[in-house]
C-alpha cells in the first residue's frame, strides 16, 4: 500500500482506490475548515449570549426558589431567602464560567 | 375596525390552547388539546421522514435519505465528542429527543392559520428537560453509586471551603432542568411573538407594509436558523449531562 506516493505520472490511470478514503477525509476536512467560521457567525453569536443569560438567570430562580420554600417551612423569612439567592448567583456564574471555559476549549 | 381587530387578535394570541376535544377523568383536564395534536403531529412526521429515508437503504443516498445521514451524524458526533464510546447507548433517546424537538420547532414555524409552537411552551420544555435530568441523576447514581456526590465537590478543593462550594455545586445542578427548559421556550417564544408583532405592522401599515414585510422575511430566516439551533442546542446539552453522569467531570 504506498499511501503518501503520488501515482507516477507516465501511466494514465486515475489515482489508486487505495488512498481514496484519505483523499476525501483531507477533502472533507478542506471544505468544513472553509465552511467553519464564515456559516453563521451572528446567530451563533446570539446562541452564545441567550445560554449564558439563562444559565445566570436559572440557577438565580433556582436559588431563590430554594430559599422561599425554607423560609416557609422553617419560619425563618427572609433570612434563608438571602443567604440562597446570593448562593443561586454564584451557582448561575459557575455554571456560566464553566460553560465558558468549554466552548474556549471546544474553539 | 382594524384596530379593533387588532386588539381582539393580539400576537400572543397564536399560544392559546384549545381544547379540541374535551375529557375529564376524575376533575382532572385531560382534554385531547392543539398542543396535543401538535405533538401527534411532530411524532408522526418524525416517523413518517426516517420511515421513508431509509426504505430505499442506496448506497448513495437521495435527497430524503441524505437529510436523514445527517441528521444522524448530527447527533451520533455530539454524542461521541461529548460522552464517548459509552454514549452509544444512550444514541436512540437523543436522537428521538432531538428530532422530535426539531420537528415541534419546524411545524412551529409553518405560517397556516391555527398553527402552533409546541415547544414554546415552558411546561412542554420542562418536562422534556425534567425527565432528562431525573435519567442522567439515576444513570449517574446507578454507575457510580455512592461516589456520584463527588460531582459536586471538584477535585482540588480544600477542605474548608466545601461548606460554601457543595451548596453552590447542588444548585448549579438542579439549575440544569430550568436553564434548558427556559432556553427553548424563550427562545420559540420571543421569536413568534416578534415575527407576529411584525406581522401585524404589515397590515396595520397598509401600502407602507413593505418595509416591515422585508424584515419579517429577514426575521423568518433567523428563526428557521433558530429553530435549527435550539433543537441542536437541547440535544448537546443533555450529551454534556449524560457526560457528567457517567464520566464524573474527568476529561
Amino acid at each position: 500500500m504506498t499511501d503518501d506516493k503520488p501515482p507516477p505520472p507516465a501511466d494514465r490511470t486515475p489515482p489508486a482506490l487505495g488512498d481514496f478514503g484519505q483523499r476525501l477525509r483531507r477533502a472533507q476536512g478542506e471544505s468544513e475548515q472553509t465552511q467553519g467560521p464564515a456559516s453563521g457567525v451572528n446567530s451563533r453569536g446570539l446562541g452564545l449570549a441567550f445560554r449564558m443569560a439563562t444559565e445566570l438567570v436559572a440557577a438565580l430562580i433556582v436559588g431563590g426558589g430554594i430559599g422561599w420554600f425554607l423560609d416557609r417551612w422553617l419560619g425563618t423569612r427572609p433570612w434563608l431567602l438571602l443567604v440562597f439567592l446570593t448562593l443561586g448567583m454564584a451557582a448561575g456564574m459557575l455554571n456560566a464560567f464553566r460553560e465558558a471555559k468549554r466552548l474556549e476549549r471546544e474553539g | 375596525m382594524e384596530h379593533e381587530e387588532a386588539a381582539a387578535h393580539g400576537p400572543l394570541d397564536q399560544f392559546t390552547i384549545d381544547r379540541l376535544i374535551p375529557i375529564h377523568i376524575g376533575g382532572i383536564d385531560a382534554s385531547f388539546t392543539n398542543a396535543a395534536l401538535f405533538m401527534l403531529i411532530s411524532v408522526a412526521l418524525v416517523t413518517w421522514f426516517l420511515m421513508a429515508a431509509t426504505r430505499g437503504g442506496s448506497l448513495v443516498p437521495g435527497r430524503l435519505q441524505s437529510l436523514a445521514e445527517a441528521a444522524y451524524g448530527l447527533v451520533a458526533s455530539a454524542l461521541r465528542d461529548n460522552v464517548g464510546p459509552e454514549g452509544k447507548k444512550y444514541f436512540p433517546f437523543v436522537f428521538s429527543l432531538f428530532m422530535f424537538i426539531l420537528f415541534a420547532n419546524f411545524i412551529g414555524l409553518i405560517p397556516v392559520p391555527g398553527s402552533f409552537t409546541v415547544t414554546s411552551h415552558i411546561i412542554v420544555t420542562f418536562a422534556l428537560a425534567f425527565f432528562i435530568f431525573v435519567m442522567v441523576t439515576l444513570i449517574g447514581l446507578a454507575r457510580h453509586k455512592l461516589h456520584f456526590f463527588s460531582l459536586f465537590l471538584p477535585a482540588g478543593v480544600p477542605i474548608y471551603l466545601a461548606p460554601l462550594l457543595v451548596p453552590i455545586e447542588i444548585i448549579g445542578y438542579l439549575t440544569r432542568p430550568i436553564s434548558l427548559s427556559v432556553r427553548l421556550a424563550a427562545n420559540m417564544l420571543a421569536g413568534h411573538t416578534m415575527l407576529e408583532v411584525f406581522a401585524g405592522f404589515v397590515i396595520a401599515l397598509g401600502i407602507f407594509g413593505f418595509a416591515p414585510f422585508l424584515f419579517v422575511i429577514a426575521i423568518y430566516g433567523l428563526e428557521v436558523i433558530v429553530a435549527f439551533l435550539q433543537a441542536y442546542v437541547f440535544a448537546v446539552l443533555t450529551c454534556l449531562y449524560l457526560s457528567d453522569a457517567i464520566n464524573l467531570h474527568k476529561h
